[in-house]
């Protein structure tokens, strides 16, 4: 109980004592991410050992009250989100540091970014706690104008922080009027209340056509994606690696929870055909264009886009009794090893734009040179992008071709391979520019160690999370959201 | 028409109505404007669905309505910051690709 | 001077959609039971435990406290996405004088002020509260800074960061150590609730007037003492 109380509180007060005293603001940001570490650790072990966690707060029992919920899944999430909140926050302290140049040179937006960030990771825990359709409407807001704050604090960025701004503000009032019409239904706003008192009624399918519909637009599914490349290349690094990783993530979980639980019998089997196709475009657009884009940020946000359109294929597959819980199982796997991986590649991103300037993928060359723990770092990442063994990202592809034969459903598999081959194409033009060897030119900053370093960390994560499967696995069938699966199917 | 029906429908109307001008609108202080009549909309069709009681207002709606309207000023003040901003390097208020 | 063009082919789509989303959602509302009490019984049986005796207050400081607790949180995060974007264009150089915007400044500030306190106290009985107390407070700060700013002289210093982060913090800080003392966060006992929700609330009023002042100007404002 204390742990989920703790997740919330610890980042919010840290969030407020780094805007009171700035000068502390390092100190309390990395403080505020071992306490997040260590409450994060003991929850996981609790419902491993407990079960799923329930927490009425305030001591209110839904309906008049909010509830936490916390099973696998959430569980898996949050470890997501601490580690890759861990990595970011090691990084930033090179790249908002006493000597740093770069990108966010004014002093402002340097304080600016540990008391955002801190407030940014606070929704992110609070959101995936949440077993309430409203407190997820406030969750969702609190993330979205944290995010956009944080992009703003480049100022190049500032167009694509409005246009941000202006469709998450679009996303909430849709998700918010789906609220309305489930309270008037129900008299609920609770998941699980929803979930037992759901008919199929008209208000029901509006309610869930406007949650899902803004949602989508959160999560950035083609064709609704179009705000998220100028947002993820354009914001500081570690923003734009928090933002890949995790803010899009969050509303995909939101979709999730929402499709697992309340709207579970209504969801009828077109939709989630429709949707599977979106993500096909989103595979098949996403990479042909971060193909075509001239700039290393540009390419790795639209391989996000990308990336996101692989986990909508879990909502066609649901459907099939056999192929349903290996596409449960896949498409997790898929979004902690992105998580991982996308993190680590925005940062080693990040750190060549700090040390030549530019990030124009054509004049890479010489990056292997100055910095070969960030080549290496990209070069992981990019393996788990494109799905090579042993990598976590290997392992979410192969569950979700597996799932995809065994329920008949083949044509995904053509859209996994096509799509598998695509993410090769544009993460070897980046590495084969990388490579080159310049003749000596002096890169203008050789970036603070520590953020090469956890750069590379965060790259290695998402190789291990392919090693090293037995234990997520198990604390994912806490909860059994999705039936468990039998280890016999199992690679 | 009872009475409450009325007002969701008037609630429904400020809804399309603002997501229309979000839509069409290419300057953005009047896309911003038109967000906060969709969310005032929206806040209308909270408070008459609340009011189908016969004794009072069902009070839980009515707090989410402070809860969202405070959301909203907190968004709108945000939007209307950065699109100062883009007023100020872009010279138009009008985000780019609209500016066509 | 921005000129809307609009496409033919653009407008006929966007108000196709908005039509056929219109008609689905007058559908679902109409499709609504005509009578329905929601919450509103349990929420009057549990009132007497809440510390507070009016509806509203009770849902939003207690029953459902940790939505405001983050809503608290959002308007703050607002204000700080505002602050790192640059400082304020409001100086001392330009307010708006005139004998009825000085007579009024005047007339109106303290009366705000009183008002203020008084639908602080009154939200734990009737319609009121902390934001519609801060709201009023910011009013009064709005007129102040427009007319006369040195009244004010905001400038960034601890104190000031303190006033903005005091109601969210102390918000944290109850919930926490609610959580320290009964093992669950923003549980009151009972014989404080009323206490601590009206604690809550003045900080509150205090941090939304101050923010919401801020917000109006724009920007965060220059550096100051003890900075």
């Amino acid at each position: 109980m204390n742990a989920m109380a703790s997740l919330v509180l610890l980042p919010l007060l840290g969030a407020f004592i780094a805007f009171l005293i700035p000068r502390y603001g390092r100190h309390i940001g990395i403080l505020s991410a071992l306490l997040i570490l260590f409450a994060t650790l003991s929850l996981a072990q609790q419902i491993s050992t407990d079960g799923p966690l329930r927490m009425a707060v305030g001591g209110w029992q839904a309906p008049l009250g909010i509830a936490l919920y916390v099973d696998g899944l959430t569980a898996l999430l949050l470890c997501l989100t601490t580690t890759v909140g861990l990595g970011v926050s090691l990084y930033a302290l090179g790249y908002f540091g006493e000597g740093a140049t770069g990108e966010a040179r004014k002093k402002h937006a340097l304080s600016g970014w540990w008391p955002l960030w801190l407030l940014l990771w606070a929704a992110l825990n609070a959101l995936f706690l949440a077993a309430d359709v409203f407190n997820l409407y406030v969750t969702l807001e609190l993330l979205g104008l944290a995010a956009v704050g944080l992009v703003a604090l480049e100022a190049q960025a500032v167009v694509a922080a409005t246009r941000y701004l202006l469709v998450g503000l679009l996303g909430s009032m849709l998700y918010l009027l789906g609220v309305g019409l489930l309270y008037a239904l129900y008299g609920t706003v609770d998941m699980s209340g929803l979930a037992s008192n759901m008919r199929a009624e008209p208000a029901a399918w509006v309610a869930m056509a406007l949650m899902s519909g803004g949602l989508l637009l959160k999560a950035a599914l083609f064709p609704l994606h179009f705000w998220l490349p100028p947002a993820h290349a354009n914001a500081p690094a570690p923003v734009s690696a928090v933002l890949s990783a995790l803010v899009v993530k969050a509303a995909f979980y939101a979709l999730l929870r929402l499709w697992l639980g309340p709207f579970e019998p209504l969801a009828p089997a077109l939709a989630g055909q429709l949707i599977g196709f979106l993500g096909a475009c989103a595979i098949i657009w996403g990479s042909l264009q971060a193909l075509m884009a001239p700039r290393l940020k540009l390419v790795v946000a639209y391989s996000t886009v990308a990336q996101i359109g692989y986990l909508f294929l879990w909502f066609p597959l649901a459907d099939s009794p056999t192929g349903g819980a290996i596409a449960w199982y896949g498409v997790v796997w898929l979004a902690l090893s992105h998580g991982l991986a996308k993190a680590g590649l925005f940062l080693a991103a990040g750190n060549i734009l700090h040390a030549s300037g530019h990030d124009r993928v054509t004049d890479l060359a010489g990056v292997g040179q100055h910095l070969p723990v960030t080549l290496f770092a990209v070069g992981l990442s990019c393996a788990s992008i494109m799905g090579l063994p042993p990598s976590g990202g290997f392992v979410g592809k192969w569950l979700l071709l597996n799932a995809a034969f065994v329920s008949g459903q083949w044509w995904w598999a053509v859209v996994l391979l096509v799509g598998g081959v695509m993410a090769a194409a544009y993460s070897f033009r980046v590495l084969l520019h990388a490579f080159r060897n310049k003749e000596s030119q002096h890169p203008h900053h050789i970036p603070h160690p520590i953020m090469e370093w956890s750069a590379l960390a965060l790259a290695v994560g998402a190789i291990l999370l392919g090693v090293l499967s037995a234990q997520p696995l198990e604390l994912l069938e806490v909860g059994a959201s999705m039936g468990k699966l039998a280890l016999s199917e199992a690679p | 028409m009872s009475q409450y029906l009325w007002y969701a429908l008037v609630g429904t109307g400020l809804f399309s109505i603002g997501l229309l001008g979000l839509i069409l609108h290419r300057h953005l202080l009047r896309r911003m404007l038109a967000l906060n009549v969709m969310s005032t909309g929206v806040f209308m069709i909270f408070v008459a669905l609340a009011n189908r009681n016969s004794a009072l207002p069902d009070p839980v709606p009515l707090a989410m309505v402070l809860t969202g309207l405070v959301v909203s000023v907190s968004a709108t003040a945000l939007g209307l910051v950065l699109i100062e901003k883009v007023q100020r390097q872009h010279g138009t208020p009008v985000l780019p690709e609209d500016d066509a | 001077m921005v000129i809307e063009r609009y496409r033919p082919f653009t407008v006929m789509v966007a108000v196709v959609v908005v039509t056929v989303s219109t008609l689905l959602l007058v559908w679902a509302i109409g499709s609504l039971p005509p009578e329905s009490p929601g919450l509103s019984a349990q929420v009057s049986a549990n009132l007497i435990n809440s510390g507070v005796q009016a509806e509203v207050t009770a849902v939003l400081l207690n029953f459902r406290g940790y939505d405001t607790l983050l809503e608290v949180s959002v308007l703050l995060t607002a204000l700080l996405g505002v602050w790192y974007l640059g400082p304020f264009h409001i100086t001392s150089d330009t307010p708006v004088r005139g004998l009825v915007m000085d007579n009024m400044v005047r007339f109106l500030t303290p009366v705000m002020i009183l008002v203020t306190g008084y639908v602080l106290w009154l939200g734990s009985h009737a319609a009121g509260g902390a934001f519609q107390a801060g709201a009023l407070l910011a009013g009064a700060g709005v007129l102040v800074q427009v007319v006369r700013p040195e009244w004010l002289a905001l400038r960034d210093s601890r104190t000031f960061r303190g006033l903005l982060i005091a109601g969210p913090a102390v918000f944290v800080l109850v919930a926490a150590g609610m959580m320290l003392l009964s093992g669950s966060m923003l549980e009151y006992p009972r014989e404080h609730a009323g206490s601590l929700i009206l604690l809550i609330e003045a900080a509150s009023t205090l941090s939304i007037a101050a923010i919401l002042t801020m917000l109006f100007t724009g920007g965060r404002p220059h550096p100051g003492a003890g900075n």
